[in-house]
C-alpha cells in the first residue's frame, strides 16, 4: 500500500517536475517517415483499389423455405453491399479486411451480387442460389452410409402365402416367417426406432369386403407367429388391404398365390 | 362323369325351381298398356323434344308398371292436346282425314288402356310442356282426363329433361308408384386415379365426385333420409369407416372402435343405428352402434370372417350377414337383431356374398358363385321365408353387390362382363338390362332414395 503510493506519487513528480531527468527511460519516437521522392511532389498514396478474398454460397442448392449463408471477406472497401435488397452489409478503412455473412431465404434461383466501393474504384463479385421446389431432390447428394430402415426390411424379409381363403401359416410361410423373425430381431437392434407393418393381401376371386376380413386374419396370423417366435409385439403393426392393392392382376392360379400373402414393410 | 354331374346339377336345378308367381310377388301382376306418342314442341322448345320425349318414355318404360305399346302400332293421327279430339258420328279407323279418337288408341292394334300426350312451347325464354294422361277406355273426352298440368323448365337439355322426368312423376304417381327419377345411385369409381366415392341419377346422368381422399374409398351405404353417407376408407392408415354429410359433403364424426378393420356400414330403416364388421376381436365380426359409432354391441362371437351386416327395412329384427364359420366357404346367414337364432340362408354351394334386403323385406338379392367356379358370381334373389331363389344372371363375368331401388322392382349391380367393372340396373326378373358407367372401373353401387 505504501510503496504503491509512494511510486505513484514519484511517477506524478516525475511527470510534472523532472520531465527532463524521466525522459531517458522511455523509448525515443521513430524517426518520421521521409517522404517518398516522386517525380510529381506529391506526398499523398494512390488509394488502394479493393480486393474480393471470396464471396460464397452454403449450400448453393436449397429446397424452397430453407436457408443459405452468403459469406464474403475483402480488403480496402470502404463499402460493402450486396444487391437482392441487402443493401450495405459493411464499411470500413481502407485498409482494413472486412468479413462477414448473411442468412438469406430466396423462394426462386437468385444471383447475389456482392459490391465493394472505394476511393480506388469499385469491384464486383457474384454467386448464384438454386432453389428447387420441396419435395424435388436436389441434384446428387452423397448417399447416406446407412441405408433406410424401410429399405432393410424391402430387402430382408420375404412375403408369407396363403391358401385359398385360408388364414393358417403353412408349412412353406413357416419356414419364411422363422428366417423374417431372425432377421427382424436384428434389424430392430440397429433400428431402435423402426415399426413393421404387416399388410395381409387376397386373391380376386372373394368379395372385396369379406376379403378384408381374410387379410386381416392373414396379417394376424403372421404377426402372432413372429412374437411366439420372440420378436417384440409393440414394433409390429397389421393393415389389411383385402383384395385392393393386388401385387398381380392376371387371372390364374400363379398370379392368385402372389396375391394370398403377408407383405412386411417397414417405417 | 360329366354327365353324372350335369344331371345331378339339372336335379338340383329343378328341386330349386320357385314356384310360377315368385317373381309376381316383387314385380306385381298386370300391367296396364300405355302409349307415349312423341310430343312436338313449338319455338326454341322444337330443338329439346327429344329429351323430352327420350326421358318421358324412359321413365315410365323403366318404372316396370306398364307394357309399353309398340311405337310402330300407332295411328297416324295423335292429339297435342284435348281439344283434338272430335268425336265421330261413325268411327271408322281407316279414315284419315278425321280428327283423332280415344278408339284410335284403344282398339287393335295399339290396344293401349291410357295414351300420354301433349306438347311444348317456348314462354319468356322457358321450356313449357303441356302433358295429358287419358284413360281411352272411355266412352267419352270429359270422362276421359286422368291428368292435365303443366311444367316449366328452363330452355337447355337439363329444363327439357325436368319437365319430362315431373311429367311422369305424375303418371306413375297415378299408378300408386313413386317415380325413380329423384333417386340416386352411390357408387365407387377409380376414374380420378384412387377409389373415391361418386354419384349419379338412376339413369346415369350427372355423375359427380363425393369424396377426394386419394386414398381407397369404397362401400358406400346411404342414411335411408339420405342425408348422410357412411364408407370404408384407408384414409386414416387402417381401413375405418367414415361418415359424410351428403348436404355438406363434411366429414362428420364416427367413433370407429380400436380394430385392425372396421368396415361394412349399413343404417337401419330409422337411420338411429349402423349395424357394421369390426376385427376388435381379432376376427370380423359383426355388431350395431349408434350412428355416430357410440353404444357399439358385439352381436355374433365367432372365430371366422364375418361381414356384411343388412337389417331387414321393414321389420327391423332381422339381420342377414356373410359368414365362413364352420370353415366353409363363405355363406349368407340371418339372426335376429340381437344375434340369436343363426340360420344359413345360401345352401353352402359356392361363396355366397352381397346381401341386400328389398324395400319391403320379404327378398334379399345377393351374389353367387353357385354352379359357376371360384369369383365367378351371379345376381340371385331369394325369397327368405321360403328359401325359393333365382338367378338373375348368368355366363356374363362377374356380377356383384346388388342393391334394390327404393320401388323394389329395380336392382343395381357391378357387372365385368364388357371387360372392366360397370355399374348396371335390371328388373329384378332379369330383364331391361342397361348399362349406366364407362369411365374407369366402376364397383360397390347403393340405391338410395
Amino acid at each position: 500500500m505504501n510503496t504503491n503510493k509512494a511510486s505513484a506519487l514519484a511517477l506524478a513528480l516525475c511527470l510534472s517536475f523532472f520531465a527532463a531527468g524521466c525522459k531517458k527511460k522511455v523509448q525515443p519516437p521513430p524517426p518520421p517517415v521521409a517522404p517518398k521522392a516522386t517525380p510529381t511532389a506529391e506526398v499523398k498514396a494512390p488509394p488502394c483499389r479493393p480486393s474480393v478474398r471470396f464471396f460464397t454460397a452454403e449450400p448453393t442448392t436449397i429446397e424452397r423455405g430453407q436457408a443459405s449463408s452468403l459469406k464474403w471477406e475483402l480488403t480496402c472497401a470502404e463499402s460493402v453491399s450486396i444487391n437482392q435488397g441487402l443493401g450495405v452489409v459493411g464499411t470500413g478503412a481502407s485498409t482494413a479486411v472486412i468479413s462477414g455473412n448473411r442468412s438469406v431465404f430466396p423462394s426462386s434461383t437468385t444471383t447475389y451480387t456482392l459490391s465493394a466501393t472505394s476511393a480506388g474504384g469499385t469491384v464486383t463479385e457474384s454467386v448464384t442460389v438454386n432453389v428447387t421446389a420441396p419435395g424435388t431432390k436436389p441434384p446428387p447428394t452423397p448417399q447416406p452410409t446407412k441405408a433406410s430402415f424401410g429399405e432393410v426390411i424391402a430387402r430382408e424379409l420375404q412375403d408369407a402365402y396363403f391358401d385359398f381363403d385360408k388364414s393358417d401359416i403353412r408349412e412353406d410361410a413357416r419356414n419364411v416367417l422363422t428366417q423374417n423373425s431372425d432377421k427382424l430381431k436384428a434389424v430392430f437392434r440397429d433400428y431402435p426406432n423402426g415399426t413393421v407393418t404387416i399388410e395381409g393381401h387376397a386373391d380376386e376371386r372373394g368379395s372385396a369386403e369379406y376379403n378384408l376380413g381374410l387379410g386381416d386374419r392373414r396379417a394376424i396370423a403372421a404377426k402372432d407367429f413372429l412374437v411366439q417366435l420372440g420378436v417384440p409385439a409393440d414394433r409390429l403393426r397389421t393393415l389389411s388391404y383385402g383384395k385392393e392393392r393386388p401385387q398381380c392382376t392376371d387371372n390364374n392360379e400363379s398370379c392368385w398365390q402372389k396375391n394370398r400373402r403377408a407383405h412386411f414393410s417397414g417405417q | 362323369m360329366k354327365k353324372i354331374t350335369l344331371s345331378l346339377l339339372l336335379t338340383l336345378a329343378a328341386i330349386s325351381q320357385p314356384r310360377p308367381d315368385f317373381m309376381i310377388s316383387i314385380m306385381g301382376t298386370q300391367k296396364a298398356v300405355i302409349a307415349v306418342p312423341d310430343m312436338r314442341g313449338a319455338g326454341r322448345a322444337a330443338n329439346l323434344m327429344e329429351f323430352v320425349n327420350g326421358t318421358l318414355f324412359r321413365d315410365l318404360d323403366d318404372a316396370a308398371v306398364f307394357k309399353m305399346a309398340p311405337k310402330s302400332m300407332y295411328p297416324l293421327r295423335t292429339p297435342q292436346q284435348p281439344q283434338d279430339f272430335r268425336k265421330p258420328l261413325q268411327y271408322d279407323p281407316n279414315n284419315r282425314t278425321a280428327a283423332p279418337w280415344l278408339q284410335d288408341w284403344s282398339d287393335p292394334p295399339v290396344n293401349a288402356d291410357y295414351l300420354a300426350f301433349g306438347y311444348a312451347a317456348e314462354q319468356d325464354n322457358q321450356i313449357v310442356l303441356f302433358g295429358w294422361l287419358f284413360n281411352v277406355r272411355q266412352p267419352e273426352i270429359a270422362s276421359a282426363q286422368v291428368l292435365g298440368k303443366i311444367y316449366f323448365g328452363t330452355l337447355d337439355e337439363a329444363g327439357a329433361r325436368k319437365v319430362a322426368h315431373e311429367f311422369a312423376s305424375d303418371i306413375l304417381k297415378y299408378f300408386g308408384v313413386e317415380s325413380l327419377a329423384g333417386s340416386k345411385i352411390y357408387f365407387v369409381s377409380n376414374r380420378s386415379g384412387s377409389k373415391e366415392i361418386w354419384s349419379m341419377d338412376y339413369d346415369g346422368a350427372n355423375q359427380k365426385q363425393i369424396t377426394s381422399y386419394k386414398s381407397i374409398s369404397t362401400m358406400p351405404s346411404v342414411s335411408p333420409d339420405g342425408s348422410r353417407i357412411a364408407f370404408t376408407s384407408w384414409a386414416m392408415g387402417q381401413p375405418q369407416i367414415l361418415v359424410h354429410s351428403l348436404e355438406t359433403l363434411r366429414r362428420i364424426p364416427f367413433l370407429n372402435p380400436r380394430a385392425g378393420t372396421n368396415q361394412n356400414a349399413s343404417y337401419t330403416a330409422d337411420g338411429k343405428q349402423i349395424a357394421f364388421s369390426s376385427s376388435a376381436s381379432g376376427y370380423s365380426q359383426i355388431y350395431m352402434a349408434n350412428a355416430d359409432g357410440s353404444g357399439i354391441r358385439r352381436l355374433t362371437n365367432t372365430r371366422a370372417v364375418e361381414v356384411e351386416p343388412k337389417v331387414n327395412p321393414k321389420t327391423g329384427n332381422e339381420i342377414v350377414f356373410v359368414s365362413g364359420r364352420g370353415g366353409g366357404s363363405p355363406q349368407v346367414y340371418r339372426m335376429n337383431s340381437d344375434g340369436a337364432d343363426v340360420q344359413r340362408l345360401s345352401t353352402g354351394e359356392g361363396q355366397a356374398t352381397n346381401p341386400s334386403w328389398n324395400p319391403q323385406g320379404t327378398h334379399v338379392a345377393f351374389a353367387w358363385t353357385r354352379g359357376y367356379d371360384p369369383g365367378n358370381f351371379n345376381i340371385f334373389v331369394m325369397d327368405v321365408n321360403t328359401r325359393e331363389f333365382v338367378q338373375l344372371t348368368s355366363g356374363a363375368g362377374r356380377n356383384e353387390n346388388p342393391t334394390w331401388a327404393p320401388d323394389g322392382k329395380h336392382i343395381v349391380f357391378s357387372s365385368d362382363r364388357g371387360g372392366r367393372s360397370q355399374i348396371w340396373t335390371m328388373l329384378a326378373d332379369g330383364s331391361q338390362l342397361r348399362q349406366l358407367t364407362s369411365a374407369g372401373i366402376n364397383e360397390k353401387p347403393a340405391w338410395s332414395k
